[in-house]
């Protein structure tokens, strides 16, 4: 890909990344952390495409242990970021009323 | 499937990710957005099997260990995630995050071993990049997890001469990178990502346990940026959105929860090294303390006009939630003004007691953050803490150096009287003692909070 194109995706995520987080209440800040968390477990891609390209037992190996890794992170993370959001259930709207 | 095709994809993935980020910072949409994650990440992980790169063909190599690791990795998350107890919660999160960073930086290491002498020395750059933020976030996360876990002290841990280590350390990091870099091997590689973990270790120690959801939100961005990173080596455009708008959102994320604590990252990472290691308590205390009997807080509540009620970590622990509950409403079937007054640190993580208290379900209303209930203390009759003390340890205003010094906290000190529900003397999650227990008109229970709440609702009955 072209370095200017790469550059340029970055910085645009990153202010995205920014701008979409900036105003959140302090009772969201768990969820939204393990959400964001379980959304880096995306690494999982990553790892599976490692694990094609191997072609030694070393690399194999250590792809493989990058897959179970990943997956737990990703899979985990938004079951308990889930499990989270669920406790507030049906009391959405005075919380909504509440952080404006 | 075409590269043009499989990036389309890629990107719709990428959108979910924003949306999902979007939708978790506002209340009502929160568990929504939570799903469009998943769907996201579920999209992006489906259509990897049905692209082939022009060095590979489909089905991809090594199909068979693929998808026996994914099938293992689900056995491992998915039951952890739904067993573990609310309680439990901000170390699962961590042990997650540790393992997706380690899960980058050993995508790193295996694209490191292909990497031939030809390589662009920007991949290899970011490859170096990648081993050295996985492994610190893979490291410094098993730290925080074993300190929320309570298998190690939860105090700072500094010992003489620690910011030399450090920095000493970082410096050996940076020049094996260097080395990495300039002489492509596998014994530099290993010598760099041994440094990293060792890093990642001396990094956290210092920080004190009230500081560390801070840290695991720090270690958030940071694997956030190793994937990234990994992306461009990958040449993953999804990689390289999905990890930047974790690492922008998490950084954001850490100076707001750093704000809510009142503190500067700077001071959370090194404070430990500036204070004075006499400020800490030593236990043992010996000094008189007034402890009641179950009766005794039933009679203060039922003769008191207004009941402030502040939850902390020991209500979690105790699974209290429903009891504290049945305690309010008693009160206020008495016609006593009941309120909770929530910190916004108040438990292991910022909105612990929200989601503890909902699961109760609490009505909302009674529910006041610091802001609002502080300025009513004066006209407090009783102030309830059942499991907390460092949100309402009076350290945090007058004794500068502590580990808590600036952090803001519950003023129940100006209520007429103060309660503890307490496991024991123990000073709480930052190791500080609280003067506020030797106070002439604070009276303590002491025992299991939930076990200690049902007698004082059964002595309340009988009133």
């Amino acid at each position: 890909m072209e370095p200017m194109a790469i550059v340029a995706i970055f910085v645009l995520a990153v202010f995205v990344g920014f701008e979409v987080v900036s105003k959140v209440s302090s009772t969201l800040h768990t969820p939204l952390m393990s959400g964001a968390n379980a959304i880096h477990g995306v690494i999982l891609v990553g790892a599976i495409i490692v694990a094609d390209h191997s072609n030694t037992n070393l690399e194999l190996g250590l792809s493989v242990a990058a897959i179970v890794l990943a997956t737990i992170n990703m899979v985990g993370g938004f079951v308990v970021t889930d499990r989270m959001l669920e406790m507030f259930k049906g009391k959405g709207k005075e919380r909504a009323k509440d952080s404006k | 499937m075409s590269r043009a095709i499989y990036d389309l994809i890629g990107l719709s993935a990428g959108v979910c990710f924003i949306l999902a980020l979007k939708g978790l910072s506002h209340p009502r949409t929160a568990r929504r957005g939570n799903l469009i994650g998943a769907l996201g990440a579920t999209i992006a992980t489906v259509v990897v099997f049905f692209y082939a790169s022009e060095s590979s063909s489909l089905p991809l190599n090594n199909l068979g260990w693929i998808l026996g690791a994914m099938v293992v990795g689900l056995l491992i998350g998915v039951p952890a995630a739904r067993k573990v107890q609310m309680t439990q919660m901000p170390q699962l999160v961590a042990l997650f995050n540790g393992v997706g960073g380690g899960a980058a930086a050993l995508v790193a290491i295996v694209e490191y071993l292909k990497l031939g002498d030809g390589a662009a020395v920007a991949k290899v750059v970011a490859t170096v990049f990648t081993v050295i933020v996985g492994c610190v976030s893979f490291s410094g996360s098993i730290i925080t997890f074993m300190k929320l876990q309570e298998l190690m002290t939860t105090r700072p841990v500094v010992f003489p001469g620690g910011r030399f280590v450090i920095a000493g350390t970082l410096i050996a990091v940076l020049a094996s990178g260097g080395w990495v870099i300039s002489a492509l091997g596998t014994t530099p590689l290993l010598v760099l990502a041994g440094l990293s973990l060792l890093f990642g270790v001396l990094f956290v120690l210092p920080v004190g346990g009230a500081d560390v959801p801070i840290v695991i939100s720090l270690l958030n961005a940071f694997t956030g940026l190793t994937v990234a990173a990994s992306g461009y080596v990958l040449d993953s455009t999804l990689l390289i959105i999905a990890g930047t708008l974790v690492g922008a959102s998490g950084t954001i994320l850490t100076r707001l929860m750093a704000e809510a604590m009142g503190r500067s990252l700077f001071g959370t990472l090194f404070g430990a090294f500036t204070a004075k290691p006499q400020d800490v308590a030593t236990g043992g205390e010996t000094r008189p303390v007034r402890s009641g009997s179950p009766d005794d807080v039933a009679i203060l509540l039922n003769y008191a006009r207004r009941v402030v009620i502040v939850p902390g970590f020991g209500l979690a622990v105790a699974q209290a939630q429903h009891t504290v509950r049945e305690l309010a409403d008693l009160l206020s079937a008495k016609g006593i003004d009941v309120a909770y007054g929530i910190h916004p640190v108040a438990g292991r993580m910022p909105g612990h007691m929200n989601v503890l208290l909902a699961e109760a379900n609490v009505p909302y209303e009674q529910l006041a953050e610091m802001d609002e209930v502080n300025p009513t203390f004066p006209q407090t009759d009783v102030a309830l803490i059942i499991g907390a003390n460092d949100v309402v340890n009076p350290a945090a205003k007058n004794t500068p150096g502590c580990p808590i010094y600036g952090m803001p906290i519950l003023d129940v000190s100006l209520a007429g009287n103060v309660i503890f529900l307490k496991r024991s003397m123990r000073p709480g999650f930052a190791g500080i003692e609280n003067e506020l227990l030797f106070d002439p008109k604070t009276t303590l229970l002491f025992g299991d909070a939930k076990a200690s709440l049902t007698k004082v609702v059964g002595a309340l009955k009988t009133l």
